[in-house]
């Protein structure tokens, strides 16, 4: 082989003036990933405060942040926990019940095409009706109690967590299946092993807009008819004319909206390791 | 009579027939190599020998045992090694290899010696996102043979990895095929890979039917890559290949 080509002679080198040193680009810290999410909501708020104080805005419609934290106080001490846990119960309940049959449902229509044909026409056109529509027949059928808030939930959780299983397993790599019959799995053990676990993105994604929409159909059972929960308080400031009080509402509901959202996102990152994703740390 | 048998009456994708009254016996350990233009139906032939194309008219017959691919499954005994490497990106090195067997996991060390076998030594508990291509088809391979597979099918293995390391594998396939006495179907586009490997290089026509061509790689085992040794008879077989190709054998 010839090597000559390297052989360049020793001035060269020597000559060559220094380059910098090479530095990796480093990864943002954790201050990085918890400080920079507050900016934005920090800079709204303190905007509002400057402009209802100025009078730009009038405090009986947008009372001032400072106002709403102290209201937000003031209900911690009469019963806001109460409220804060009626409407947690009522989505987990709901939540629980409409993916759980979301689940066995969008699993069913995805594997046995029987299924499917018989199901499936059906759960889109119930998926095409809008949410407020089923309040009067809930009210209807079960009346002002607790039962038709949990089935209105579990009405909002159920189509984006049946859509996302159905859509994962009819996504699921057609190659991988190969493999799984080229091993001659049985149908439960490639459901298991090979369809469930390429399907489960999709189905993550799912149980998380099934969840945020578990908030939402919440708060519009509770509107119309409740006497404790969040939905309550908002119908109760907004009768009272306490703008303090529907802020203060709101504002908890999007804490509790997000920190739901966080738990999944965490048991999203948990289960999903493997995934060879796009990050915007990698452009 | 054959070890293993593939007797297709015929395989259809729609209105187009891709394989008809096709008929491929191999000797048991002996290695064949499927050459012809694209389409004209060697991966099909793959699949249906795997039970994977269930559609075609076929009958497969492995050391005696026969079965009809449409109504039944075939038994345990035939492995199969695709172009890419098709791992399932949840599970570890080690867990994609032993997926066949259904372990979950194995004691620490049980595949240490196949992994150091297949280059993969210390990679067993990576996720196939953090392997290299070739890696990735390292793994492939390894869990095509740690079901012990009597059958091993193979479809273009090695074409989308680096030239070096397919050499690396194809050499392993090798020494592993002829130590375990392992009967191999492997579809190429490679004619070197073809002489290289096998002991008969089948070349299927571009029009379904049966096979156009037939030719005896008679060269000595283990077979050497370079020198005087390699060189004239394995020239000459490349040559008769590539005229066959190309001046209308498979035309």
């Amino acid at each position: 082989m010839n090597t000559r080509l390297l052989d360049l002679p020793k001035d060269a080198v020597k000559d060559a003036p220094a380059a910098p040193p090479l530095r990796a680009r480093s990864r943002p810290g954790w201050k990085h990933a918890l400080l920079l999410p507050l900016l934005l909501p920090l800079l709204v708020l303190a905007g509002a405060e400057i402009a209802v104080r100025a009078g730009l805005v009038p405090a009986n419609l947008m009372p001032p942040p400072s106002e709403v934290a102290t209201t937000l106080a003031w209900l911690a001490g009469h019963g806001l926990g109460q409220h804060v846990a009626a409407s947690t119960l009522r989505v987990a309940i709901g939540f629980a019940c409409g993916a759980g049959a979301a689940l066995v449902l969008g699993a069913l229509v995805a594997l046995h095409r029987t299924s499917a044909r018989v199901l499936d026409p059906s759960l889109q056109a119930l998926r095409a009706i809008p949410s407020l529509a089923w309040v009067p027949l809930l009210l209807l059928w079960f009346g002002i109690d607790e039962t038709p808030k949990i089935v209105m939930i579990a009405i909002g959780a159920f189509f984006p967590v049946y859509t996302g299983v159905t859509s994962g397993v009819k996504g699921v790599d057609r190659k991988l299946v190969e493999v799984g019959l080229l091993y001659r799995l049985t149908p439960p053990a490639l459901v298991r092993r090979v369809l469930l676990p390429a399907a489960l993105p999709a189905i993550l994604t799912g149980l998380r807009n099934g969840l945020a929409l578990a908030w939402m159909f919440m708060v519009a059972a509770e509107l119309i008819a409740a006497s404790r929960g969040l939905g309550y308080l908002l119908s109760d400031g907004r009768e009272t004319s306490r703008a303090d009080i529907v802020l203060a509402a709101i504002v908890l509901l999007a804490v509790l909206g997000k920190l739901s959202d966080m738990a999944m996102l965490a048991l999203e990152t948990r289960l999903l390791g493997w995934r060879d994703g796009f990050t915007v740390e990698r452009a | 009579m054959s070890f293993f048998e593939i007797d297709v009456d015929h395989k259809r994708y729609g209105e187009r027939t891709i394989l008809r009254g096709l008929r491929l016996q191999l000797a048991r350990g002996e290695i064949v190599s499927l050459i012809g233009a694209s389409g004209c139906g060697k991966s099909s032939l793959l699949g249906i020998a795997a039970g994977l194309d269930r559609d075609a008219a076929a009958r497969v017959r492995l050391d005696g045992a026969e079965w009809d691919v449409g109504r039944t499954r075939p038994g345990a005994g035939i492995g199969m090694v695709f172009q890419e490497p098709r791992l399932f990106p949840w599970l570890t090195v080690v867990e994609n290899i032993v997926f066949g067997t259904g372990a979950r996991k194995l004691p620490p060390g049980t595949l240490d010696g196949l992994l150091d076998e297949v280059g993969l030594g210390g990679l067993g508990e990576q996720l196939p996102k953090q392997l290299s291509g070739g890696q990735a088809q390292r793994v492939a391979l390894a869990r095509g043979l740690f079901t012990q597979p009597r059958v091993l099918l193979l479809d273009e293995p090695f074409s989308a990895v680096d030239a070096i390391t397919r050499i690396r594998l194809q050499d392993l396939l090798a020494r592993v095929a002829r130590e375990r006495g392992l009967t191999v179907l492997m579809v190429t586009h490679d004619i070197d890979e073809a002489v290289q490997l096998s002991d008969r290089v089948v070349l299927l026509a571009n029009q379904p039917g049966p096979a156009r061509a037939v030719f005896d790689i008679d060269l000595p085992r283990p077979r050497v890559r370079t020198g005087a040794r390699a060189d004239a008879r394995a020239a000459a077989l490349k040559a008769e290949l590539l005229a066959a190709l190309d001046l209308g054998l498979a035309a």
